[in-house]
């Protein structure tokens, strides 16, 4: 939590809000990522593509 | 209550720690010489534990932990660029960024867990703490001071001056690959900043990179080359001019624009666009080990003459905004010997400091002191009327081993050693040996910080000698036989052999030897770069390079008091008050931590004796050792 707070201060302290799409994008893909390596999860990750 | 600050740099290249207490720079060492690994970025643990052993602390005392850079910002760079150059750039970006989301942008997580890590096993070595006593470490705060700030840090705070102008360059930080700052009492401010991807240091990698060394360490192999080259010759102007017109804008304050055309190092895996640089210069990238002609030493003398240019440049701005009368610098291009003496030719500054570990490595010191004078608002603590002495007790920040120690690992080789109690007598039978021709390898007191070796973990040989500089290229550090070395020579004779006023403690300053001491050379002394090194150029032909010039570094005995009484007694049997100082490793090595490191790398090469404290080891008398273990070569 600590971290994404420090993001959002940092973002607007920069003002470089336009980076927030792609900063979510990125993350979702590592989420993606790490949810695929689970061996129990990853049959139903699959079946969303 | 003491304010302890721990510094560190890591996991980009030559991760670092650092402690200061109270000011006072106790303790720093780079993590390569523990793990082994040269420019070893991973987290410096060993070199952590050491600093702490070294200060007597333990992390629960730890004031404050400061880290050389912030990673968000960079973060920000990083994401930027890639935005700008889409599609170009998508490998490289999808090589850089798992590395980021997975650790590097969760920095702050990232060096608690580790120092929790390191905590830990320190509490199981020492018994069980009560709960309130474990994991001190999650509550010391962590400072990310900027990249060049902490360059700039290093090289202001342990000067001998209390208001001085600083220039950082290097490759890249976060956004700033080059500032200009000025430093007053305990501030430092930064006044102008140079950009990536217009990177002066980049600009070196680049030309380093296609003459076939290798980027971020090669560096020195151009600037060695560079001498070899022919300033007279048309090829050197033109590929100057060409240098000047298409890869580079120098504008007059010495910011440059590079033209990105030509580049790889934003989207790419490589420095330059090969083709495009071919087209341009009219000679293919070299392959690496492959032989070098005249167009490469030319091409290596024309980037370091741009180079200079820049520096000096950028060094007059540096005046004219801060009006200061003293420069100090820091940043990987400050370790460009030949740019640093053009600096002092120019004339802007009265005085110059440059921090020894000018590279990231000092960017640990930095980061802790940036953390001590401006995050805890901490005067500075001037040693003597200004300029007196620096607060780098002559870079020797790194371990010492007892008598003990040193012995333990001449009994676990079964090595045969002589224990000369009297150093005095140790010296002298020393500077006989060297007098005799033999290289000797030099282990004393406390570890260099920085890259250079500066007489407490040095090869050392006669300079006198005109064979010696390619028998220990060749023989003993098995690399490129034109590469030059260094002279340590006696403070108080350094203007009698060498154009240059001042000291020059740490290797930093490229002078030209007296003119009156250069021995007239062949009239066909350009043709071929290695029988050139034959060719006697001075009395102290091993340490003169083929431009008549020296990396000097002045040895003085305050602080430097066995080494210069080696020199010393080496004068008095010889005439000569200095001796050829390379660093004391085997290629594609880091330089010797430890004694078993020493006594390793002397088995491995053919230094002909060994002094590692008061022991004193003969190769020819080394039959009985045992359990060597082999050596393998890396190209370095």
């Amino acid at each position: 939590m600590e971290f994404f707070k420090e993001l959002f201060l940092f973002l607007r302290t920069r003002k470089k809000f336009w980076l927030l799409p792609l900063l979510i994008m990125l993350l979702l893909l590592t989420v993606l990522v790490v949810l695929t390596t689970v061996p129990a999860l990853a049959p139903f990750i699959y079946t969303l593509f | 209550m003491a304010i302890c600050i721990l510094g560190i740099s890591a996991f980009y290249h030559d991760s670092a720690a650092a402690i200061i207490i109270d000011g006072k720079i106790i303790a720093a060492a780079q993590e390569e010489r523990f793990t082994r690994i040269k420019h070893d970025a991973s987290f410096p643990e060993n070199a952590i534990r050491y600093v702490l052993q070294e200060a007597g602390i333990t992390y629960g005392q730890l004031t404050a932990v400061a880290f050389y850079d912030k990673p968000l910002l960079k973060f920000e760079r990083l994401l930027e660029t890639y935005h700008a150059f889409a599609p170009a750039g998508l490998l490289s970006f999808l090589t850089a960024i798992p590395v980021w989301l997975h650790e590097k942008l969760q920095m702050k997580k990232l060096l608690r867990r580790q120092l929790r890590k390191l905590e830990k096993e320190d509490d199981l070595g020492k018994g069980a703490k009560t709960k309130k006593e474990n994991n001190k470490t999650n509550k010391v705060p962590i400072y990310f001071p900027e990249h060049h700030l902490s360059h700039a840090a290093s090289a202001f705070y342990p000067s001998p001056f209390e208001e001085a102008a600083i220039l950082t360059i290097d490759g890249v930080g976060e956004w700033a690959t080059a500032t200009i700052c000025h430093g007053q009492g305990n501030q430092v401010k930064i006044m102008q900043e140079l950009r990536f991807p217009n990177s002066i240091g980049l600009l070196y990698s680049a030309f380093t990179y296609y003459l076939g060394f290798k980027v971020n360490s090669g560096e020195y192999k151009l600037m060695g080359l560079a001498p070899y080259g022919d300033p007279q010759s048309p090829e050197t102007i033109l590929f100057k001019e060409k240098i000047l017109s298409a890869l580079v804008d120098i504008r007059e304050d010495g910011s440059i624009l590079l033209n990105m055309s030509y580049f790889r190092f934003v989207t790419g895996l490589r420095m330059t666009n090969d083709k495009k640089w071919a087209t341009l210069l009219g000679i293919p990238r070299r392959q690496p080990e492959s032989a070098i002609t005249p167009s490469h030493r030319n091409l290596a003398l024309a980037m370091q003459q741009v180079t200079e240019m820049i520096v000096v440049a950028l060094a007059r701005t540096a005046q004219r905004i801060t009006g200061s009368k003293n420069l100090v610098m820091a940043g990987g291009v400050a370790l460009n010997g030949v740019a640093n003496y053009q600096l002092l030719l120019a004339g802007c500054f009265d005085n110059i400091w440059i921090q020894p570990a000018a590279g990231d490595a000092g960017g640990a010191l930095g980061a802790a002191l940036a953390a001590y004078h401006i995050a805890e608002q901490m005067p500075r603590i001037m040693r003597g009327q200004p300029p007196g002495p620096d607060a780098m007790q002559a870079a020797l920040l790194g371990p010492a081993y007892t008598r003990q120690q040193i012995a333990t690992v001449i009994h676990r080789y079964n090595a045969t050693a002589e224990y000369v109690a009297d150093f005095s007598m140790l010296s002298a039978r020393v500077s006989e040996l060297l007098a005799a021709g033999k290289v000797i390898g030099w282990f004393q007191d406390r570890m260099e910080f920085g890259p250079r070796a500066l007489g407490n973990r040095s090869i050392l040989a006669d300079p006198r000698n005109p064979c010696m500089q390619q028998y220990i290229n060749l023989q003993i550090k098995a690399r490129e036989a034109f590469r030059p070395f260094a002279p340590s020579v006696l403070e108080e004779d350094a203007a009698a052999y060498f154009d240059m006023q001042g000291p020059s403690p740490y290797m930093l300053f490229v002078t030209p030897l007296k003119a009156a001491l250069r021995f007239p050379v062949p009239e066909n002394y350009r043709q071929n770069i290695y029988e050139r090194l034959n060719d006697p150029r001075s009395p102290v032909p091993a340490v003169t390079h083929v431009d008549y010039s020296a990396r000097i570094q002045t040895v003085s005995k305050t602080a430097h008091p066995k080494y210069w009484q080696l020199i010393h007694d080496f004068k008095a049997l010889t005439g000569c008050p200095m001796l050829i100082n390379t660093s004391f490793n085997v290629r594609g090595a880091p330089i010797v931590c430890s004694p078993e490191d020493a006594f390793l790398a002397f088995m491995h090469t053919a230094i002909d004796y060994l002094v590692m404290g008061n022991y004193l080891l003969e190769r020819a008398k080394q039959t009985a050792v045992q359990n060597i273990p082999a050596q393998e070569y890396m190209p370095d």
